[in-house]
């Protein structure tokens, strides 16, 4: 891809220790132990409702929205625990952005004003040129600009759902964040627009460290370096981190027989 | 409709035949919808007809004497007044309470404010008045008379100040009150359902919630407030009782900004209230020619209401 | 690695403008490679509730000495405490946090504030109303009554009456042109209708006891006054609101119900009557009653349609008829000497109907509550 890649930046190192999250009496996830290794692209795979959103929602506090979130454990960004007492998570979320299922640009902003939003919230008045600049890097980063630097002054809502996506990489890489987690980033998308975005991944984790939770096995192994499975032994049971390893060892030679019959397409 | 059943006719005219059924339940609908659409004519035709007597009729016979433009001007300026008093004390804190019980308030608490803000939208207009003259009026004394000291340079806020506290800036105060739930209860509605997915995109970048708010829910709500407040000044200018218990003046036939002396105007509607009952002839005709302005009145803003709400719509998702 | 960090610089200029001077170290730092905090400055836990505790305390105590004034005291702590917080917060937390704290303290108060007269209202006319809540008060009516006594039967009577008299007519009418809206109509006429539902909502209750007056007073002649002209009167209040309502609940349908009826052969209008109105049955029933609730109460229509009565009267072609509001009115605006016994009438009338309100509006949520269609 273009100017990015030119020049890899290390990125933040993420250590998850023993983390539980519940909500309410619902204990979601149990005891998770993994590192997620810096500039890397971590997959995180497994059945519906085994928690592998909710673990990747308390990676930068997002899942305290739910009311009676909590979590147990710690997670350890760049030597600091996120979840230390006086830890501001809006802080967390400045250094661990986001991408979502559905794209999800804010309807009422034009493409420009989309990539800016996070930006404007630290500064009043910040330069046109300034922002600009930074609207322009972040979108050539998420492979957008030659699509829409006609029409920056349209509305998000106006790009089709695979440039919505790209879209919204770009107004989460716009604040310079440390980690970029991805919620199923395409499983709204056509194939041709998933391809994109995979290839995307590839050229962001030389800036960033990269978690992405996908149902789709071919996506996680084309894509990532690392992948961790989880499952649940029963249904109603926390969901559990099961395997993490190399990405092309889990798919050839998983150590745990659940990995195996799942990456096989059969279920455990 | 392409439902029935003997195909051939169905495939090759799919609107073509209509079951018996079909066509007597389907005429029904579209009967109580054309039912409407005359009943709303027959309001503007009627009061027409009966207000033509006193659009005709020579000026000495007008009550004030003067024609009735004149008299029908004050009352109308009344009117605005008030329901403009109303709908700026209002709007404030009908979209804080909305925000407060769909961002703020514990999720269980919201619920019930929720009903409680649909319930009091129903609380019949007299009870309102009651309250209003025997409680809040009293009870602005103390302000009025600070008003008239420190601001009564202000031509709304001359002296003298009235003793019974019965004036029009307390009358708009209570039609505050009167259409606080239901201005909330239309930007609440919305501001539920703000898409989750714009919440936590503004999160997800390190919003605070105000932020969040801004960046999310005023947007996406943005057309609820003006049609919601637009309703609401609807409301305002027909609201009859609570202002004619509270006014209970009647036929002053000046201009009068004074909002907290007690020789106030009344509104179109308190003024119809107050005098229909015991007027006969062309007098009845000119209060129905009054009403008759503020249908109309009503009707602009309403309309204007849906300009905006359909233009916005259109715009959704516009820059 | 150069790229980045010039981009990070960038990314540091925009920030400084809200940004603490320490945290700006951290910063800077962070450009060279060592870590960016994730702690901010915060307030402790109990500060603002410290502070308007203090601040109340402190309110008191100067509105002691110059003349205690409940209402005073309740502002000044509020917007006190608000400036408080927002400066300490401002100089401890950065300036977004203290722009949120600011906002929520507002938002909170402001709601506060507006709950105050509407507590006011329920407490007033229920303590006023409580004088004369007797039985007596639904055993008769006003007629031959001067001064103490009599009772509000003729008007519960009559309200009953003309509020029944205006939902038969308007609920299958409201019911059948929703229909049309959601079902059938299409092209100028769906949209013409819409809109004119839409404006009919607002018309003022007055209008439409004029409308009525001026219909019937082509027929009657002048000072006509029928039980029925208010029926008609609140109808044109009553069908919009009825259309409104039953049209979001057919839109709660869902669509596949419809296909899967269509495609087992049902004609549409079959559909409409099996399917997809005892689907949204207890929606429609309820936005019913609240219509009802809503008209219920009007008192300026009748004012000017119904006129004033005071004897039980059940038929609304003959002659005037009392009501709940017009009774609470008058008995207020133009009570006898001395004036107590009509003013506690007056608030006791008030107090019924506004029971009769509440009833209906929970009866009606109960309803779609327990009946309702899921939407999930």
């Amino acid at each position: 891809m273009t100017t990015a890649t030119a020049s890899a930046t290390e990125a933040k190192r993420v250590e998850v220790s023993d983390l539980d999250i519940y909500y309410g009496s619902f204990h979601a996830v149990k005891s998770v132990t993994m590192t997620i290794q810096p500039n890397k692209v971590t997959a995180i795979i497994g059945s519906s409702g085994c928690g592998k959103s909710t673990f990747l929602r308390s990676l930068n506090r997002m899942h305290e929205l739910v009311e009676g979130a909590r979590v147990e454990g710690s997670v350890i960004l760049d030597g600091q625990d996120i979840y230390a007492a006086d830890v501001d998570s809006v802080m967390v979320r400045r250094q661990v952005g986001m991408v979502f299922q559905n794209p999800n640009p804010f309807p009422t902003m034009s493409i420009g004003d989309n990539v800016a939003a996070g930006l404007r919230l630290n500064s009043r008045k910040a330069k046109k040129d300034e922002l600009d600049e930074i609207v322009e890097r972040s979108l050539r980063g998420a492979n957008l600009w030659e699509e829409v630097k006609e029409r920056l002054d349209r509305p998000g809502s106006s790009l089709s759902g695979g440039q919505q996506q790209r879209l919204c990489i770009a107004r989460a890489i716009a604040v310079q964040p440390e980690v970029l987690l991805m919620d199923e980033p395409c499983s709204a998308l056509d194939p041709v627009a998933t391809l994109a975005i995979e290839d995307l991944i590839g050229d962001l984790k030389n800036n960033y460290t990269i978690v992405i939770v996908t149902h789709n096995m071919q996506q996680a192994a084309r894509a990532s370096d690392f992948t961790a499975f989880f499952n649940l032994e029963n249904s109603g049971d926390p969901g559990q981190l099961v395997e993490l390893d190399r990405t092309d060892t889990i798919f050839s030679n998983p150590e745990n027989k659940a990995t195996e019959d799942y990456v096989s397409g059969r279920f455990g | 409709m392409s439902t029935t059943t003997d195909t051939t006719a169905a495939v090759s005219h799919p609107r073509g035949r209509q079951r018996l059924g079909d066509r007597i339940f389907s005429g029904g609908a579209t009967a109580a919808g054309i039912t409407i659409l005359v009943l709303l004519a027959g309001v503007a035709t009627f009061l027409l007809i009966e207000a033509w007597p006193a659009i005709t009729a020579p000026a000495e016979d007008i009550p004030g004497g003067e024609g009735l433009f004149r008299f029908i001007l004050p009352l109308a300026f009344a009117t605005v007044v008030s329901a403009l008093i109303g709908l700026v004390v209002a709007v404030p804190f009908a979209i804080a309470i909305a925000l407060f019980i769909t961002h703020y308030a514990p999720r269980r608490l919201a619920q019930s404010m929720g009903y409680l803000i649909d319930l009091l939208a129903a609380v019949p207009s007299i009870v309102y008045g009651l309250w209003g003259v025997s409680v809040l009026a009293p009870a602005s004394l103390g302000v009025l008379q600070w008003l008239e000291g420190n601001v009564g340079f202000l031509p709304f806020f001359e002296g003298p100040v009235s003793s019974t506290g019965r004036t029009m800036l307390v009358a708009g105060v209570v039609l505050a009150v009167m259409i606080l739930p239901i201005i909330t209860a239309i930007t609440r509605e919305v501001f539920l359902q703000t898409p989750k997915a714009h919440k936590e995109a503004a999160y997800a970048l390190g919003a605070t919630r105000w932020e969040m708010i801004r960046m999310a829910v005023l947007p996406f709500g943005r057309s609820a407030m003006i049609s919601g407040s637009m309703l609401g000044l609807g409301r305002a200018l027909g609201e009859t009782m609570a202002v004619t218990i509270i006014l209970s003046a009647s036929g002053a036939s000046i201009f009068n900004l004074g909002l907290i002396s007690s020789a106030s105007n009344p509104t179109i509607a308190a003024n119809i209230a107050l005098d229909f009952p015991e007027l006969s002839g062309i007098s009845v005709n000119a209060l129905i020619a009054s009403g008759l302005v503020l249908f109309a009145i009503t009707l602009a803003v309403n309309m204007a209401a849906r300009v905006v709400i359909n233009r916005r719509r259109e715009f959704t998702g516009a820059a | 690695m150069r790229e980045r960090a010039t981009e990070r610089e960038r990314r540091y200029e925009v920030e400084r403008d809200g940004r603490e001077p320490e945290d700006e170290r951290g910063r800077e730092a962070g450009t060279t490679d060592a870590r960016t905090p994730l702690v901010g400055g915060s307030l402790p836990r109990w500060g603002p509730w410290a502070v308007f505790s203090g601040v109340t305390a402190a309110v008191a105590g100067v509105l002691s000495v110059l003349g205690f004034n409940v209402a005073l005291l309740a502002v000044a702590s509020v917007v006190l405490t608000g400036a408080i917080i927002y400066g300490w917060a401002r100089a401890v937390e950065g300036r977004r946090k203290a722009t949120d704290r600011a906002i929520t303290i507002a938002v909170s108060s402001a709601f506060a504030l507006a709950l105050t007269p509407l507590i006011s209202l329920l407490f007033t006319v229920t303590s006023r109303g409580l004088a004369r809540f007797d039985v007596q008060l639904f055993t008769e009516s006003m007629r031959g009554v001067l001064g103490e006594g009599g009772g509000i039967q003729h008007a519960i009577v009559g309200t009953l009456v003309i509020t029944g008299v205006a939902t038969a007519a308007s609920v299958p009418i409201g019911i059948m042109a929703a229909i049309y809206l959601h079902e059938y109509g299409r092209g100028r006429l769906k949209r013409a209708l819409t809109f004119f539902v839409d404006v009919m909502t607002g018309i003022p209750s007055i209008v439409a006891g004029l409308f009525a007056y001026a219909l019937f007073v082509l027929i009657y002649g002048p000072g006509i006054r029928l039980g029925v002209m208010g029926a008609v009167a609140l109808s044109v209040l009553m069908i919009p609101i009825v259309v409104r309502s039953t049209e979001e609940m057919l839109r709660v349908v869902p669509n596949g119900l419809r296909e899967a009826s269509y495609a087992l052969g049902v004609p549409k209008w079959r559909t409409i009557v099996k399917v997809v109105l005892p689907t949204s049955f207890a929606g429609i029933v309820s936005g019913a009653m609240i219509a009802v609730a809503r008209i219920i109460g009007e008192t300026a229509p009748l004012l000017i349609t119904t006129g004033v009565f005071n004897s039980v009267n059940f038929n609304p072609f003959d002659g005037r008829m009392e009501n709940l509001a017009v009774f609470a009115y008058n008995e207020y605006a133009t009570p006898g000497i001395p004036n107590e016994p009509y003013i506690d009438r007056a608030w006791a009338a008030a107090l019924t109907l506004l029971l009769i309100v509440m009833i209906l509006f929970f009866v009606a949520r109960l309803i779609s509550a327990r009946f309702g269609v899921k939407t999930r």
